[in-house]
C-alpha cells in the first residue's frame, strides 16, 4: 500500500510541477499583458455573433493568430496582419485562436473584407463568391420570403446560387455573426511585437 | 524575458534531468528490488514459456493446469477475471457503440471536406459540429471507455486478487455514458464550450469527473488487498493515468478562469495531456501486459520499463504548448515545450526496446494470434508516431506542418494506429475470458485487421503528403490562398477512402462483438486464432 501511495503521490507531484510551469506561470505573465488602447470590447451583437461562430465550429478551419514574421512572412504578405500579442485577446473568452488553416486566418477579416453584403452572400453559399471553396454553406442562417418586409435585410444572391422562388433575407443570427466578423479588426499598432526577428532568443 | 522566468526555466530542466539521474541510479543499484523477479509477477509459477492466447475456458489449451500449484493459480486467475466481468463488459460494450458513432461522424466530416454541399442544409450535421462530435465520441467514448474497461480487467489480474467494489465501476460506466450522450447532443445543438478537446459544456463535464472517480474506487480498494509483492509496470501506468486524468480534466474545464491567450495555453496543455497522460499510459500499460503474457516471456528489461514510466511523466506533462509555436504566447513557454517534446525520445525508446525486444524471436506468432498482431502493430505505431511527434515539435518542421492536415494525420497515427489497435487487441483477449465464450469467426477478425490496417495507412500517408504540400504552399506568400485548398483535394478524397475502410472495419468489429454476446459465441474449448496452429503451451 505504501508503495502504491508513493507512486500515485509522485505522479501527482510531477503533474503539479508541470501545472506550475505551463499554466500558472504563463497565466501570471499574460494576465499582466497591457491591453492595447485601441482594442475595443465587443458589443452585445458582436458577442452574440461570437457565440454563433463558436456554435457553428468556425474555429476548426480558421485560425485567428497571424504568425510572427521571423517565423513565417507569408501571413503578412497575404494581408492577414501583424503577428498577434497576448493583449489582443483581452476580451476573448474562450479564445478562438484555432490550429487549422483549411480556410484563411480571420484575425483581421473585418478590415480585409468590410462589405456586409459580401459576407452575407459568402455565408449563404461560399461558392457564389469564391470559386472552388470547400466551406460549408450556412443557408439555415437565412430565410427565404415571398415578399420581404421593410424591416428585412435583403440579400441578392447571384445566379445560380439563390433559391428558385422568393427572396433571401437575413436572420438575426446571420447579422450577429457578420457583426462579429466585422469586429475582427486588429490593425491598430501595438507596443511590443514579440520576437520580431528570427534568432532573438530573448523574445525582445 | 525576466530573470525570474529564466531562473525557473533553468530550474525545470535541472529538476527533470536530476530526477532522471536519481531514477537511473536507484534502478541501477536496485534500491527498490526491481528486476527479473518483478517482470515475472504477471505469470503464475511455472508459467513462463507457456503461451496464453484467446483461449478462455476451463479446458483452454494454454490455461490447462499441469499440477496442483498450477491448478490453484489458474483457478485464482479465473476468479479474478470473473470478478471484473460486469463493469468490464459494460465499459467495453459502451466503447464499441461510441466507436461506431464516432466513426460515422468522422467519415461524414471527411466527405464534407471535399463535398461541401453534402447534407449542407441540416444545421446539426454541419462540418463545424460533427468534427468535434467525432473527436469527442472517439476520444472520450471509445478510447477512454475501452481503456478504462481494460484497466478494470487488468487490476485484479495484476494484484492477483478479485476486484473489490466492482459496482462502483459499473455505476461509473453508466454515468460516463450519460455524460457522453448529453455532451454530444449539446455540441450537435450548438452548445459547445468552444475550445478543442474541451467542447462538452462544463456542466456536463462534472459527470465525467464523477464517473472517473467511481471507476477509480475499485482500483484503490483492490490495491489494499493485493496478493503480490511487486507492482508490475502496467499497474504503474494505470495508477498514473487514473490520478492524472481527473486532475487535468477538472482544472482545464473550470469555467471562466482562464481568459484570452492564457486560455489557449491551458487548452493545449490539456489537449496534449489527454494523449500523453491519459490514453498513452493506458495503451502502453496494456501492451506491457499483453505482449509478455501472450508470448509467455517476461519483458527483456524490467528496470528500463520503470525509467520509461517516470520519464514519460516528467516530459510528456510539459509538451502541450508546441501546438502554439509561432503564436501569441511567451517564447520561453514554447521553447520549454519543444525541449520536452524532444526529450520524449527517452521514454519512447525505453518502451520500444522492451516491446520490440521482447518480440525478437517470436515474430512468427503474429501470424496466428489476433491479440498479439493488433497489440504489437499498435506498439510499433507508438514508436513511430512518438518519434514523428518529437520531430514535428522542432520549429523548422513545425513552421511547415502547423495549421495543416499533416497534424491531423499525425493525430490519427497516435490515436488510431497506436492506441485503438492496442485496444482492439485487448478486447479480443478480454472478451472470451470474462464471458467464457469464444469469438465466433476467425474470418471476421482477419477482415477487421486488414480493413483497419489498410485504412489507417491510406489515411496517414495521404494526409502527411497532402499536409506537407499544403504547408509549403501556405509559407509561400505569392501563392493564392485558394491554391493551398485546391492542392489538398486529392489527398482529402484519399483520406475519405481510408476513413471508409476504417469505418467498415468497425462495423464488422461491432457486429462480431454483438454476435459473441447474443449468440454466446462458441464454447470456449478452443481459441479463435488466425491459423489453427498448435499453441506452444500444448503438451
Amino acid at each position: 500500500m505504501t508503495r502504491t501511495i508513493a507512486i500515485m503521490a509522485g505522479a501527482a507531484l510531477i503533474l503539479l510541477f508541470a501545472t506550475l510551469m505551463l499554466v500558472v506561470m504563463p497565466y501570471t505573465q499574460m494576465a499582466g499583458a497591457p491591453v492595447p488602447d485601441e482594442l475595443e470590447a465587443y458589443s452585445e451583437a458582436e458577442l452574440r455573433g461570437r457565440e454563433i461562430y463558436i456554435s457553428q465550429g468556425c474555429v476548426y478551419c480558421h485560425s485567428q493568430q497571424p504568425r510572427d514574421p521571423g517565423f513565417s512572412n507569408a501571413d503578412q504578405q497575404r494581408g492577414w496582419g501583424r503577428a498577434s500579442v497576448p493583449g489582443d485577446y483581452a476580451y476573448d473568452q474562450p479564445h478562438l485562436m484555432g490550429t487549422m488553416r483549411t480556410g484563411p486566418d480571420l484575425f483581421n477579416i473585418g478590415a480585409r473584407q468590410p462589405s456586409e453584403t459580401w459576407h452575407y452572400i459568402h455565408l449563404y453559399n461560399p461558392r457564389a463568391v469564391v470559386e472552388d471553396s470547400i466551406m460549408p454553406a450556412y443557408r439555415y442562417l437565412f430565410r427565404v420570403v415571398r415578399e420581404p418586409l421593410p424591416s428585412d435585410t435583403v440579400v441578392n444572391i447571384p445566379d445560380p446560387y439563390g433559391p428558385e422562388h422568393g427572396t433571401v433575407v437575413t436572420t438575426r443570427e446571420a447579422k450577429d455573426l457578420v457583426a462579429y466578423l466585422k469586429a475582427l479588426d486588429h490593425t491598430y499598432p501595438v507596443e511590443t511585437l514579440p520576437h520580431k526577428q528570427k534568432g532573438d532568443a530573448n523574445g525582445r | 524575458m525576466t530573470p525570474t522566468i529564466a531562473f525557473l526555466l533553468a530550474l525545470t530542466f535541472l529538476i527533470s534531468v536530476g530526477a532522471l539521474l536519481a531514477l537511473v541510479w536507484s534502478i541501477a543499484t536496485d534500491q527498490f528490488s526491481h528486476g527479473a523477479s518483478a517482470a515475472r509477477t504477471i505469470f503464475a509459477a511455472g508459467e513462463v514459456g507457456r503461451a496464453e492466447d484467446p483461449a478462455a475456458g476451463r479446458h483452454g489449451l494454454a490455461d490447462a493446469p499441469r499440477d496442483a500449484t498450477d491448478e490453484e493459480a489458474v483457478t485464482a486467475r479465473r476468479e479474478a477475471d470473473l470478478s471484473s466481468r460486469v463493469p468490464v463488459l459494460t465499459l467495453l460494450a459502451s466503447a464499441v457503440v461510441w466507436l461506431v458513432v464516432g466513426s460515422l461522424y468522422g467519415l461524414l466530416s471527411s466527405l464534407k471536406m471535399h463535398m461541401p454541399e453534402l447534407l449542407a442544409d441540416i444545421e446539426a450535421v454541419t462540418f463545424g459540429r460533427i468534427r468535434p462530435m467525432h473527436l469527442n465520441a472517439v476520444a472520450y467514448g471509445w478510447a477512454s471507455m475501452a481503456g478504462l474497461g481494460a484497466a478494470v480487467w487488468l487490476v485484479p489480474r495484476l494484484f492477483k486478487t478479485p476486484l473489490m467494489g466492482a459496482g462502483y465501476a459499473t455505476a461509473g460506466a453508466w454515468v460516463w455514458n450519460l455524460g457522453m450522450v448529453l455532451g454530444l447532443v449539446s455540441i450537435g445543438a450548438g452548445l459547445s464550450d468552444g475550445e478543442e478537446w474541451l467542447e462538452f459544456p462544463w456542466q456536463v463535464d462534472a459527470l465525467f469527473v464523477l464517473a472517473g472517480g467511481l471507476c477509480a474506487v475499485p482500483l484503490l480498494l483492490t490495491v489494499r488487498n493485493r496478493q503480490v509483492r511487486h507492482l508490475y509496470v502496467t499497474s504503474w501506468y494505470l495508477m498514473g493515468a487514473l490520478i492524472w486524468f481527473p486532475l487535468l480534466f477538472l482544472l482545464a474545464n473550470l469555467p471562466y478562469l482562464f481568459p484570452g491567450a492564457a486560455g489557449a495555453t491551458v487548452n493545449w496543455w490539456f489537449a496534449h495531456n489527454v494523449l500523453g497522460l491519459w490514453v498513452t499510459p493506458i495503451g502502453v500499460g496494456i501492451a506491457y501486459y499483453m505482449i509478455p503474457k501472450i508470448l509467455g516471456k517476461p519483458v527483456i528489461s524490467y528496470r528500463l520499463s520503470l525509467l520509461g514510466f517516470w520519464s514519460l511523466a516528467l516530459f510528456y506533462s510539459q509538451v502541450g504548448i508546441h501546438h502554439l509555436i509561432g503564436g501569441p504566447v511567451p517564447t520561453w513557454l514554447v521553447t520549454l515545450s519543444i525541449v520536452h517534446s524532444v526529450m520524449m525520445v527517452i521514454p519512447v525508446v525505453t518502451v520500444a526496446i522492451n516491446h520490440h525486444g521482447t518480440m525478437i524471436g517470436h515474430f512468427g506468432r503474429l501470424r496466428d494470434s489476433p491479440t498479439l498482431r493488433f497489440v504489437w502493430i499498435g506498439s510499433l505505431m507508438y514508436t513511430a508516431s512518438s518519434l514523428q511527434g518529437s520531430m514535428e515539435a522542432l520549429r523548422s518542421v513545425n513552421v511547415v506542418t502547423h495549421f495543416t492536415h499533416y497534424t491531423v494525420g499525425h493525430a490519427h497515427l497516435g490515436m488510431y494506429a497506436f492506441l485503438s489497435f492496442i485496444l482492439f487487441g485487448a478486447v479480443y483477449f478480454i472478451m472470451p475470458r470474462i464471458t467464457g465464450w469464444e469469438w465466433p469467426s476467425r474470418r471476421l477478425i482477419v477482415l477487421h485487421f486488414w480493413l483497419a490496417f489498410s485504412g489507417i495507412i491510406i489515411y496517414v500517408v495521404a494526409l502527411s503528403i497532402g499536409g506537407w504540400f499544403q504547408g509549403l504552399a501556405l509559407l509561400d506568400g505569392d501563392t493564392a490562398f485558394m491554391e493551398t485548398v485546391r492542392l489538398t483535394l486529392p489527398y482529402l478524397k484519399a483520406r475519405s477512402v481510408g476513413g471508409a475502410l476504417m469505418t467498415a472495419s468497425h462495423l464488422l468489429f461491432a457486429g462480431h462483438f454483438l454476435t459473441l454476446l447474443w449468440l454466446g459465441g462458441r464454447p470456449a474449448d478452443r481459441p479463435t486464432l488466425f491459423r489453427s496452429t498448435i499453441p506452444e503451451g500444448r503438451t
